[in-house]
Formats: C-alpha cells, structure tokens, sequence
C-alpha cells in the first residue's frame, strides 16, 4: 500500500518535473549537481544511523515487553509509546534539539525516537498475536526458552515486525528532510533553501532525490520483508 | 510404566485435582474421560510437567519425574493437542524433526526417520515432505502431529483432544488410523477426551473424572456394564448397554451350528456350501452384526473368519443375553 502510494507520488513529481519544459530548471538543477551528492549522502546517513540504532534497541525492546515476566510494566511502556507516536515529527525534532542542541547528533536522535516506536510496537504485537497453542506445543517438546523465542516466537511474528519497520523507515525517510531546520543538513537544504528563495530548480533538486530515496527504501524492505520471512507464514508468497 | 500416586493441583483457593492415583500398564491406551473442567487436562500436563503438581508424584518407568529436568523429560515424551500446533513456519519435514533436533540426530537420520514417519501416518512422503502446515486439510495436519510426537520413539504419548476439531466422519477414520499405528508402534498412551464413544473405541482403561477424583477407574466395559456411581452411570448415557455392543466381536459369541439347530452345508475346505441369510466377518462388532441382522430381518448370521471359513453362527438371542447378562449379575450381587 505505503509502495504504491510513494510510486505515485514520484511518478507525479517526475511527470511535474517534465511539465515544466523549460531547459533552464534542468539546467539549474544540474547546476546543483555537487550539492545534490553531497546532501543526498548526508541524508542517506541521517536515514540509516537512524534507523539502525532504532532497530537495534526497539526490537530487543519489544521482545522484552512480551516476556510474561514483564507483564506489569508492558502497559505503561505501551501506552507512553503510543503517546509519543502521536507527537507530530516537526515537534519531535524541536524537541531533540532543545535537548541535544543544533547539528546532526539532535536529528538522529529526533529521527530515532521516531522510527523507534513503530518497530517495539509492532515486534510487542506481532510476538503477543502468536497462538498460545503453538508456545504450549513447543514447551510440551522440550524446547528451552530461547528456543521457543527464536525458532516459534520470532518467525511467527516476522511479518508484523516487518510490517511496523516498512512503516517506521517512510516515516523517517519522510521526517528527515526536516532535520536541516535543525541543522542537521541532508536534501532538506536545497528544498527549504529553494522555497524561501523562490528557486524551482533549487527546490527540485532537492524534492527529487528526496522521493528517489523514499521509493528505493520501501522496495529494500519489501524485498527483505519478501525473503526472509519464512515461506509458511508469509502471506505474499 | 506410568504410574500416579495422589496428584494434585490448587490454584489458590481453587482446587483443579484434588487427589488422583492410578496405574498404566506398558502399551495401554488409558483414556481420561469426563465433562469439561474436572480435571482431566490439568493431570496430563502434570505428566510432563507443563503445570507442576501441589503435591504427589509422577513414576515413569519407575523414576519419580521431578528429579528428571523439565525439558529432557519432556523431549521423552510424546505430545499431541487438539490445535495441533504444527510450526507454520516450518516444512512437514522441519516440524517432524523438531524433537530429533534437539536431541542432536545426525541430519541424515531424523530426514530418513521425518519420511518413515509419514509413510506410517499413511501420507505420501514424496509429496507432503516439503509442504508447509497451512497446505494440509485438518485430518492430515493432525496426521503429521502424530508424526511428529512419534519422531523420536518416546515410549510414553500424551494427547489432550487430538482428534475433537476434526468432523465426525474423518475422526473415525483417524481413529481407526491410530489404533492401526498404535499395534504397530505399542506406545504407552494417556488420552484426554470427552467423547464416551472415543473412549469405548480406543482405551484399554478409562479413569473417569469428576470434579477433581476419579470417578471410576477399569475397563471400557467395566464402566458401561457396571457403572459404580450414578455420576458414572449418567455420564455413559442412557444406552450404555448398547454401548456395549461395539466391545464384543462376532466370533466371540459364535457357536456350533448343529446346536443351535440349524442346518449348514460346508464344502471340503469349511466354506460355506448352503444359502444363509447373513454372512459378518469375525471382527465385525456386535453392533455391526446386530444391525445387520435387523436389517435383514433375520434372527441369526454366519460367521465367516478372513479365509471366508466357516466359524459357526451367530444368534440373535445370544447378543441380547451376553449384552444384559453381567449387567444383571452386577446388579443382584449389589
């Protein structure tokens, strides 16, 4: 769904871009060449560090919160996530930078918590929904622990944690353009920059990468998502 | 080979199993049998310990199974429940070799053992090996949960309901299916059910529950002629006599021709030479014959055994006597 709606909206960007035949925004946009590696590179970083970091502490998040043992904590835990899912991202951002202050560090850390979220919901969910039947089977087998969670519990629930990380990545692929307001750099430069100077080519050469990005992310994970989850419990398959 | 010295479970104030004993003699089926919440599947999951007992012990084999670890008696012990609970992320094959695994079989040896299996639970190894659960229809996903519990030749079976979410003419084939396998495989079986006709069919013994005890512990024959309660009595239901029927085989009650007074001719090879009315198999069940007989509207029938022999016939008047006989003696000693 998320795919087919960021294929549209390239495509209409594109089909924009070569509306207007003027050869002088090409021209400016090619005039933005340099800039437009460097910044795209820039925001490359932003996205993975980011996200990376997100998924290393948000899926051992999740994981702990659908321990029985957690129980007590894990509605709390929930209910502050949800909050802060709600909190929109430009908000976030602002906030990171009045803790962290200015520059790349307070976008990552803004971009983090945002992509943060989705993925320890959705693993929290995804391990929850597995049929208790299925955890009694492998117990009455013999299987230790760790085994039940790695060879039941996390292929059963591959799909909803992926689903939570296609989710989480166009957010934060789509947030990271805001981090030049924090100083953060990335493609956001040549957008802001273009609309405040009134500069379309400057603007394109911005929103365009932008939206390659976006789209060259979503079909990753969805290839990811296509094959690694295992066979028997992946409905695209 | 198993054997239950008063077990029982409390949750808090509520009292799941109060006090349970009873005995399982090695390659029994024993059925436990009774209305929902008496107990039943609490006591099987405290022979593999996925509930810990309040007290009392588990003798497997003659060893106490609390000072066995959890997970290696567990991965001694067969388990099949009425979700079935095959991995839907794994093959047929990964799921049969699940236990095989994890005791550490050489690859080679728990694939040619996951095919063997298959062919035992009568499905073609060639073609379910490599499917996934979701592709099977309930009867074979049940099929391979049997597999799988049987993988790695536990002497001891537990199964909670494994056949109650299958349709009542798939399970009978099942039923059957796992009564062939159990000649073959001889395990020691505990079978939770609610289904009296279930329990007739399959149990050498049946410990009926109620609230917590058994009711009464024997024979399916000893709980349908000579119920030792009202409690009993109602729960094997009004026609219990009838129940009775499928117990006892053809040849069991089949007598000598001439002394029943009716005249048969046989060729050299003891087939039969003459017409009769009724021809049954000495396996058929006394319910089989009987309806037969009603249908044919014939008081007796021949009774052929598997070489089409001779063996003597069966009387009408001798079911109804042998069905109420010992109900009678039951009763007048009482």
């Amino acid at each position: 769904m998320s795919r087919r709606l960021v294929l549209l909206l390239s495509a209409a960007l594109l089909s924009l871009a070569a509306y207007s035949t003027h050869a002088s925004i090409w021209g400016a946009i090619d005039a933005y060449r340099e800039d437009v590696v460097y910044l795209s590179i820039q925001h490359m970083q932003l996205v993975a560090i980011s996200s990376a970091l997100a998924l290393v502490v948000a899926i051992p998040l999740g994981i702990w919160m659908s321990r029985p043992s957690q129980h007590r904590y894990t509605l709390p835990i929930l209910q502050f996530l949800n909050v802060g899912q709600a909190i929109p991202k430009l908000a976030l951002l602002a906030l990171a930078m009045s803790f962290v202050g200015l520059g790349a560090p307070s976008a990552i850390f803004g971009l983090w918590v945002a992509t943060l979220l989705p993925v320890a919901v959705n693993t929290f969910e995804g391990l929850r929904a597995v049929p208790a039947h299925l955890i009694e089977a492998a117990e009455a087998m013999g299987m230790t622990r760790a085994q039940i969670l790695w060879r039941v519990e996390l292929p059963n629930a591959l799909y909803v944690i992926f689903a939570g990380i296609r989710t989480a990545l166009a957010i934060n692929v789509g947030t990271a353009p805001l981090a030049f307001l924090i100083g953060g750099g990335g493609l956001g430069e040549l957008i802001f920059t273009g609309i405040d100077l009134m500069e379309p080519g400057m603007l394109l050469a911005g929103a365009i990468p932008t939206a390659l990005l976006a789209v060259a992310t979503d079909f990753l994970v969805g290839q990811a998502q296509f094959r690694l989850i295992p066979k028997g419990v992946n409905p695209l398959r | 080979m198993i054997r239950i010295q008063n077990l029982c479970k409390r949750y808090g104030a509520v009292t799941a199993v109060e006090d349970v004993s009873f005995e399982v003699q090695e390659g029994q089926v024993c059925v436990l049998l009774g209305p929902s919440g008496c107990g039943k599947t609490t006591t099987l999951k405290m022979i593999n310990r996925l509930i810990e007992p309040t007290s009392g012990k588990v003798f497997i084999a003659g060893r106490d199974t609390a000072e066995l670890d959890s997970v290696t008696l567990r991965r001694s012990i067969g388990y099949v429940i009425q979700q079935v609970g095959l991995f839907p992320n794994m093959t047929v094959e990964d799921n049969i070799c699940v236990v095989p695994n994890l005791l550490g079989w050489d690859k080679a040896q728990s694939r040619r053992r996951a095919a063997e299996l298959l062919e035992i639970v009568a499905l073609d190894s060639s073609l379910f090996l490599k499917r996934y659960p979701r592709e099977l229809s309930g009867g074979q996903q049940q099929r391979v949960g049997v597999a799988r519990a049987l993988a790695a030749d536990p002497p001891v079976m537990l199964m909670d309901e494994p056949f109650g979410a299958i349709d009542p003419i798939n399970r009978d084939a099942i039923q059957d299916e796992f009564m062939r396998i159990q000649r073959q495989v001889n395990k020691t079986v505990l079978f939770v059910s609610h289904d009296i006709d279930e329990a007739v069919k399959m149990a050498d013994c049946v410990a009926l529950f109620r609230a917590g005890n058994i009711e009464q512990f024997g024979s399916p024959d000893d709980l349908l002629a000579r119920p030792a309660s009202d409690f009993a009595a109602d729960f094997m239901g009004s026609d219990r006599i009838l129940k009775r029927l499928r117990l006892m085989h053809a040849e069991s009650i089949a007598r000598d021709a001439g002394a029943a007074g009716i005249a048969v001719e046989l060729d050299r090879d003891g087939r039969l030479a003459s017409q009769v009315p009724l021809r049954v198999r000495a396996a058929d069940d006394l319910r089989q014959v009987l309806s037969a007989q009603l249908a044919k509207g014939t008081s007796w029938a021949a009774c052929l055994d598997k070489d089409q022999r001779f063996l003597g016939v069966v009387l009408q008047s001798d079911i109804l006597a042998n069905l109420t006989q010992d109900t009678v003696a039951a009763r007048q000693e009482s």
